[in-house]
C-alpha cells in the first residue's frame, strides 16, 4: 500500500483532497485527450472522483490493501466515458469568485492533437494517451482497460506509428 | 522532439474549479449562496442531501459554519432540481418540496424539527406542545435547546414556537426582535397573544363547534372570536365538555 492509499484507508474525508490533487491533473488531461472537449473532460473528472469517493467509503481494510489507485481510477473514468453519464443537476455547482468563467485551459497549438489522435482506433488512442499523456505503466493500462499487456503494448506501438504517419503528412 | 515527449507535454495542471466541484459532489464541502429574507440577507448552505443551514450573512459566517459542521464552504449554485424551492420555502416558512439536511441532528431533534416544520404560517405553539407531539412530554427543555440549535431557521419555522406563558422566547437568528417581526409579518396578533398570556389563557373553545384550540389556530380564528370561551388548562376545557381540535391538537 502506498502512503496515500494508507492515508485514505485511515481517514478518507481528510485525505481525499490529496488524492484529487495528485490524480486530478492526469485524469483531466487524459480524459481531455480522449474526448477532445473541456466541459466533458471536466464533468467526467469530477464524476470519476465522486464515484471513487463513494466506493472508497465502503472499502474495508483488505480492499484498500489490494487497491492500485491509478488503474482503479481509470477503470471508473473509462466506464463513465463509455456511458457519457452526466448528472450535474443533482449536485451543487461551484461558482468561482474570481471570474475565470467557463474558460478552456488549453493552449491553442495543442488542439491539433485531437485531430491527430482521432485518426487512431479507440483502443490505440486510449493506450497511447494513458501511456504517454498520463504516464501510466503498461501493467496499469492493462488493468484499467481490461486488455492483456501484450495487446496494450501492440496498441501503443501501432498508435505511435499511426501518429508519425499522420504528422509526416502534415508537412 | 520525439512524439512521446510531445505527448507528455499535453498534460498540465488541474483546471480551476474541478477540485471544488469534487468537494461539493462528494459532500466534503457545502455550497453557499446569499438570499434576501425578511430578516435581511442570509447565507443558505446546501449539499447533495439538501439545504443544510441558514445564517445571517454577517462577517465570519464561513468560520461559524466550519466550526459547527466541520466542513468548508464554497460559493456555489444550488442543485438545479430544487434551487427554485429555496425562495418558496423561505417565503412559506416551511420546507415544502425543498430537501433539508438534518444529518447533524439527533433522531429526537430531527423528529422535533419535522414537527415544528408542520406548524402553519401565522400560528404559534408552545414548547410543551412540541414535546408532547414528539412523544416526550417531559422534554420541553430539550425541545427548547433543539429550537435554539435549529440549523435551518426561517425554513424550519422555529419562530412559531413560543413559551407557554405567552412570552416569545429566544430566537437564534439575530435575536427576539426578528422573531417578533417574522410573526407579525405572518399576521400573528402579538398584542392579543400577550393579553391572553397575561390572563393565563392557554386554549380557546368555540361553543358552536364544541372544539377547543390553541388561540392562533386557524380553526378557532375562523369562528369569528366573538363567542369563544377562554380556558387556563386543557383539563378545564375538556371538563366543560369541549373536544380538542384535530388540526392544532392542543392535547
Amino acid at each position: 500500500m502506498d502512503e496515500l492509499t494508507a492515508e485514505l484507508a485511515r481517514d478518507l474525508d481528510s485525505s481525499f483532497p490529496h488524492l484529487v490533487k495528485r490524480a486530478g491533473p492526469g485524469l483531466y488531461w487524459g480524459l481531455r485527450r480522449l474526448c477532445g472537449d473541456h466541459q466533458e473532460a471536466e464533468d467526467l473528472t469530477q464524476e470519476t472522483f465522486i464515484r471513487a469517493y463513494r466506493s472508497l467509503s465502503e472499502f474495508d481494510r483488505a480492499r484498500f490493501a489490494d487497491l492500485r489507485l491509478s488503474p482503479w481510477l481509470w477503470t471508473i473514468a473509462l466506464n463513465l466515458g463509455r456511458n457519457h453519464l452526466r448528472n450535474r443537476s443533482r449536485r451543487p455547482v461551484f461558482v468561482e469568485m474570481t471570474d475565470h468563467g467557463d474558460h478552456d485551459p488549453e493552449p491553442p497549438d495543442t488542439a491539433a492533437w485531437d485531430a491527430r489522435l482521432s485518426a487512431l482506433t479507440i483502443n490505440q488512442r486510449r493506450a497511447v494517451v494513458l501511456r504517454h499523456v498520463v504516464g501510466l505503466g503498461i501493467g496499469e493500462i492493462a488493468e484499467a482497460t481490461g486488455r492483456p499487456e501484450g495487446t496494450v503494448k501492440a496498441d501503443i506501438h501501432r498508435g505511435l506509428e499511426h501518429l508519425r504517419r499522420v504528422m509526416e503528412q502534415e508537412r | 522532439m520525439s512524439i512521446e515527449q510531445r505527448l507528455s507535454g499535453l498534460a498540465g495542471a488541474l483546471p480551476e474549479g474541478i477540485a471544488e466541484g469534487v468537494a461539493l459532489g462528494t459532500g466534503l464541502a457545502d455550497g453557499y449562496d446569499i438570499y434576501a429574507s425578511p430578516v435581511g440577507e442570509v447565507v443558505i448552505t446546501f449539499n447533495i442531501e439538501g439545504v443544510s443551514s441558514v445564517d445571517l450573512a454577517t462577517t465570519g459566517f464561513e468560520g461559524r459554519f466550519a466550526s459547527r459542521y466541520g466542513r468548508p464552504l464554497l460559493r456555489a449554485e444550488p442543485p438545479r432540481q430544487w434551487a427554485k424551492h429555496i425562495p418558496e420555502a423561505m417565503e412559506a416558512g416551511t420546507p415544502g418540496r425543498l430537501p433539508v439536511d438534518l444529518r447533524s441532528r439527533t433522531p429526537f431533534e430531527v423528529k422535533v424539527l419535522r414537527i415544528a416544520a408542520s406548524i402553519p404560517r401565522g400560528e404559534v405553539r408552545p414548547y410543551g406542545w412540541l414535546a408532547r407531539e414528539a412523544e416526550r412530554p417531559d422534554a420541553a427543555r430539550a425541545v427548547g435547546s433543539t429550537m435554539a440549535r435549529n440549523p435551518i431557521p426561517l425554513i424550519i419555522p422555529c419562530h412559531r414556537v413560543v413559551r407557554s406563558d405567552g412570552h416569545l422566547g429566544e430566537y437564534s437568528l439575530g435575536g427576539t426582535h426578528n422573531k417578533w417581526d417574522l410573526l407579525r409579518r405572518e399576521g400573528v396578533d402579538l398584542g392579543h397573544l400577550v393579553e391572553l398570556a397575561e390572563h393565563h389563557v392557554r386554549v380557546q373553545a368555540d361553543p358552536s363547534t364544541g372544539v377547543y384550540c390553541h388561540p392562533t389556530c386557524h380553526v378557532i380564528r375562523a369562528s369569528g372570536q366573538w363567542n369563544v370561551v377562554d380556558f387556563k388548562t386543557t383539563v378545564a376545557a375538556r371538563a366543560a365538555g369541549f373536544e380538542p381540535c384535530p388540526e392544532c391538537r392542543p392535547g
